[in-house]
């Protein structure tokens, strides 16, 4: 009887206090979640308003049209084009995502698939590692050691035949596009090799057995079975990298030449949007330069922002996919 | 703790001073001209002048911060002769090395105590500064600078001659490579490599790039004729690599072989960057160095503004890729800074950095003011008031 009852006394008020504290913590927490995001929220639209009023003398200069669609930067003449900078950011970003996307999966697999354990987390480790490297530091190591290691790789590939293909053109100084590329490939490995191993693991391990007992062969099994599970994930690794490697200042500045310029080669000197405005900024006298500098700034922000509203749908697309194929 | 405790008796005392002051002004402001210095100094006359200016006046009462904003030209100096100020009078200034054209932007709307520009100020800037703040704008030289041709060619043992030609002929993009024979004719003795030009410039606008495309546009045809606006702190140049700061240009020069840029002479001397002689008006082949700077900043007459271009001096012996830099000022404090005990304290920082401030300038690379000049930038600085009574008065009590 006792131990009956004594059971009920204390389960029915614990029940009482939880019912209470969920009436009064429950909404307070909402109330509070949503004015904090709210808050993000408008910082983001605040920033987003207030550099598109700051660059909006501009408009007295030039319409936006030819602003986008300039090809001349010369704030000295007073001709701003925002299409050399929105050039180099998109090449940079896309040879680095050529470069790094290969190697991170390369990495990503090897760590999760291949290694045994006591390998594959201190490889792991290491990558993770990448990302604590400040920029600045990316910057001088690319301009002491990366340039001066791809200047004969990149005049011996210009002599070459392969050198009368425009992109691999002369002539090299050395800082290029390439140089910006292979920097950002660097700083976006570990993102990108840690959210394809996250998604990778998340396979479920019924579904592997499942491959395995099928007959499949351990790259059969990843083939089939991890790499489609994983592909919305793995896509999100990427568009992650894309978008630090657009928005990566510091250490474009250091090895990308910075000229204005449009050039077919990847060898040649060229400038990004985000270190044009670190460079120019501080000194930027000229009538309208400023405001030319926050325009390039929302470009820069529509370019992110287009970035990751397509980078959200095509992972929607494959999630909605996956788990359609998905038969639990 | 320190630092406090020695503020105190410092407070008390400029509270007495600040009354004292009040009372002679209320006294004296009638009839000024008894012993102020009078308010143009160009028209001053060293013996009419009541206060010797080469001698560094007692420290002010003063012990707050003193801010400015400017140049990055001169930045090691100012910083080097803040850190001496400040020990020898407590007295803190913190100077930012934003740009000549924040500098400049600070300087009108008056944020700043002082500014730092490597260009004078524009004639609209001037207007501007003076309608907006009531109170005429002062240019104060303090140093001079050279900007040296860096280069990075391997196998030369001796300094390689640039005429001017030949750099507006490298900077346009005409001549490409080192074994060029404009370069070999001003180069006996010396066998170029097979090695391409690169240019180096600077990618922020800079007064360093000022000064050197001011030259350029005097010395070369070729760059006049090729570059519109043909100077400027920024340039639309025809060829090269850009460089964030003369840090950006020289790890540029340094990391490519072949290339060839501008960078300062202190910069360059610090850093071990090799660089050439240029030839200058006279026909002369000039080393870069304090001597032919200062040689260079020696001029025939001194404008009253007191703002000039020193490139492509007549001097014989002068280097010519020079320019001075300058500190901006308003006249009439009161109408500018609220608190006078500060107005003193610049205008006393000044004369230090003027008569005391020599030695760090030149171990940094920067040339002094030539005497003339110096007495010229010495009682510019006498006529900056504080309602209408020269703070030299009040300092040199």
């Amino acid at each position: 009887m006792t131990a009956e009852t004594a059971p009920a006394p204390v389960d029915r008020p614990g029940a009482i206090v939880r019912q209470r504290r969920i009436s009064l913590g429950d909404p307070l927490l909402a109330w509070a979640v949503r004015i904090l995001s709210w808050i993000a929220l408008a910082a983001i639209l605040v920033m987003l308003i207030d550099t598109a009023i700051n660059s909006g003398k501009l408009l007295e200069h030039e319409s936006v049209l030819d602003f986008l669609t300039g090809t001349v930067w010369q704030p000295a003449s007073v001709v701003y084009g925002a299409l050399p900078f929105v050039y180099g950011t998109v090449v940079t970003s896309l040879l680095a995502l050529l470069l790094a996307v290969p190697l991170a999966l390369g990495a990503a697999l090897l760590v999760n698939e291949y290694l045994p354990r006591r390998v594959a987390s201190p490889l792991a480790y290491g990558i993770e590692l990448l990302a604590a490297v400040p920029s600045v530091v990316y910057g001088f190591w690319g301009i002491l050691v990366l340039v001066p290691f791809l200047r004969p790789i990149q005049q011996a590939i210009a002599a070459s035949p392969l050198g009368t293909i425009p992109i691999f053109g002369g002539p090299v100084a050395g800082p290029s596009y390439l140089a910006a590329g292979v920097i950002l490939a660097i700083m976006i490995l570990p993102i990108v090799t840690s959210v394809a191993r996250d998604a990778m693991n998340a396979t479920p391990r019924l579904q592997r057995e499942g491959a395995l007992a099928l007959g499949a062969t351990h790259w059969e099994t990843i083939r089939h079975v991890v790499l489609p599970f994983a592909r919305g994930g793995i896509l999100a690794g990427v568009i992650l990298g894309l978008s630090r490697a657009i928005g990566e200042t510091i250490a474009v500045l250091f090895v990308i030449g910075n000229q204005p310029q449009i050039n077919a080669s990847i060898f040649a000197p060229g400038y990004s949007l985000p270190s044009v405005i670190a460079s120019e900024f501080a000194e930027a006298n000229q009538p309208f330069h400023p405001e030319a500098l926050i325009a390039l700034g929302v470009v820069l922000f529509a370019l992110s922002f287009a970035v990751n509203v397509a980078a959200r749908r095509v992972v929607g697309r494959f999630e909605a996919k996956a788990g359609g194929a998905d038969v639990r | 703790m320190n630092s406090r405790t020695q503020r105190r008796p410092l407070l008390t005392f400029a509270v007495a001073i600040s009354a004292l002051l009040a009372a002679c002004n209320g006294a004296g402001s009638p009839s000024p001209s008894a012993t102020a210095v009078p308010s143009v100094a160009g028209s001053v006359a060293p013996s009419v002048n009541p206060v010797d200016l080469t001698q560094v006046p007692p420290k002010p009462a003063y012990s707050g911060a003193i801010t400015a904003d400017g140049a990055t030209f001169p930045q090691p100096v100012y910083e080097q002769w803040a850190q001496d100020y400040a020990a020898e009078t407590g007295i803190q200034i913190s100077y930012t090395g934003g740009g000549s054209g924040q500098g400049v932007k600070d300087f009108i709307a008056n944020i700043v105590q002082f500014a730092g520009s490597d260009a004078p100020l524009k004639d609209t800037e001037k207007a501007d500064a003076e309608s907006k703040n009531g109170s005429p704008a002062l240019h104060i030289p303090t140093v001079f600078g050279a900007i040296v041709m860096a280069y990075n060619v391997g196998g030369i043992s001796k300094p390689i001659n640039f005429s001017p030609e030949v750099i507006g002929k490298i900077f346009t993009g005409q001549i490409k490579n080192w074994n060029d024979p404009a370069i070999a004719a001003d180069n006996a003795g010396i066998s170029f490599p097979n090695l391409a030009i690169t240019v180096a410039h600077r990618s922020d606008g800079s007064g360093t790039t000022n000064a050197f495309t001011t030259y350029l546009c005097k010395v070369s045809t070729d760059w006049k004729a090729k570059v519109n606006p043909c100077s400027g702190k920024e340039v639309s140049w025809p060829v090269g690599l850009g460089g964030k700061g003369n840090a950006g240009v020289s790890t540029t020069i340094t990391g490519t072989p072949g290339a060839l840029g501008y960078i300062e002479l202190s910069y360059a001397m610090q850093n071990n960057v090799p660089f050439g002689n240029v030839k200058n008006l006279t026909g002369n082949w000039i080393t870069p160095s304090l001597e032919s700077t200062a040689a260079a900043a020696q001029f025939p007459t001194i404008p009253d503004s007191l703002t000039f271009d020193a490139s492509n001096t007549s001097v014989a012996d002068g280097y010519p890729i020079t320019t001075a830099t300058w500190i901006l000022m308003y006249q009439q404090q009161d109408k500018v800074n609220p608190d006078e005990k500060q107005a003193d304290a610049v205008v006393h920082f000044l004369i230090w950095a003027l008569d005391k401030g020599g030695t760090d300038a030149n171990t940094l690379g920067y040339a002094t003011l030539p005497d003339a000049l110096k007495t010229a930038a010495l009682n510019r600085i006498a006529t900056i008031t504080y309602n209408g009574v020269p703070i030299v008065n009040a300092l040199y009590k």
